[in-house]
């Protein structure tokens, strides 16, 4: 396979993690659109390094992927935060700084 | 037959992050996100990267997505697997990405000299000796993080203690000056 191919489907799933960012409501929806970017992200990574013939891209790839399970796990302490407050996990509810 | 493999990879993976973000029910969300994560593991597989594709299944499609579940039947009133999962404004949304796309696409295309065929492959014990010489601070670091993650996450998810909880739970009695509360 050429790198380009890997390249259009990192993009492509990227591109999707967007899409749901944008239209999501509902905040763990949102936290599963977030992890669908940072996939496209690592799987990016990891073919970079694959093509640059080094390891370096492999351990980019893992510290990520680390720091996304973190992300996750605060995410969802967040998520759990908000519904108490709220009563729902909609984000639409927590706009007390909109303008 | 690599291409094969990757054209059914590539196709699994768009199919079911497109099912991600477009999916009423959030449970299946949360599903179609394993799918998602688990053939991501694949594509490591395909990219000669054997551990990264073993951490995957372990940290994402084990942990992750099982912590993400339970989010889910956390914050929902759930009586069926019925979760509803709300979205808006996909008209406008679906045009942003598009472009998006389009000049990413473009960009890559356009770039001249990318390779087309990978060089030797990095094996694991490389991987492991680069993390404990090469990579040793970020390696500490990462341990830092989860640390303070770890805590951050316990201190935003536990009840208030002394305050009465904003439940609709009856209040403990007002000579509990010590803020233990009653079982």
């Amino acid at each position: 396979m050429t790198l380009s191919a890997w390249l259009v489907l990192g993009a492509g799933l990227f591109c999707i993690g967007v899409y749901g960012i944008l239209t999501r409501r509902n905040a763990i929806g949102l936290l599963a659109s977030v992890e669908v970017m940072a996939n496209a992200v690592n799987l990016l990574l990891v073919a970079f390094g694959r093509y640059h013939g080094t390891g370096d891209g492999q351990v980019f790839a893992l510290f990520t992927t680390a720091l996304t399970v973190t992300e996750a796990a605060v995410g969802l302490a967040l998520v759990i935060l908000l519904y108490r407050s709220r009563k729902g996990i909609l984000v639409d509810s927590a706009a007390e700084l909109r303008g | 037959m690599e291409q094969l493999a990757f054209g059914l990879v590539a196709a699994v993976l768009l199919y079911s992050a497109l099912r991600v973000v477009s999916e009423d029910n959030l449970v299946h969300t949360v599903l179609w996100l394993g799918v998602t994560l688990a053939t991501t593991a694949a594509a490591y597989v395909l990219l000669h990267a054997p551990f990264l594709a073993a951490i995957q299944i372990i940290l994402y499609t084990g942990g992750a997505l099982t912590l993400m579940l339970f989010g889910v039947m956390l914050t929902q009133r759930v009586e069926s697997v019925e979760v509803p999962n709300a979205a808006a404004g996909q008209g406008r949304a679906a045009i942003v990405v598009a472009l998006l796309f389009g000049v990413i696409a473009a960009a890559v295309v356009k770039t001249p000299g990318l390779p087309s065929s990978p060089p030797v492959d990095v094996p694991v014990r490389a991987l492991g000796r680069s993390f404990l010489t090469t990579h040793l601070l970020a390696f500490e670091v990462l341990s830092v993080l989860l640390l303070t993650a770890m805590v951050g996450a316990i201190v935003l998810a536990r009840k208030a203690d002394p305050a009465p909880a904003p439940t609709p739970k009856p209040a403990p009695k007002a000579h509990d000056a010590h803020g233990e509360a009653h079982p």
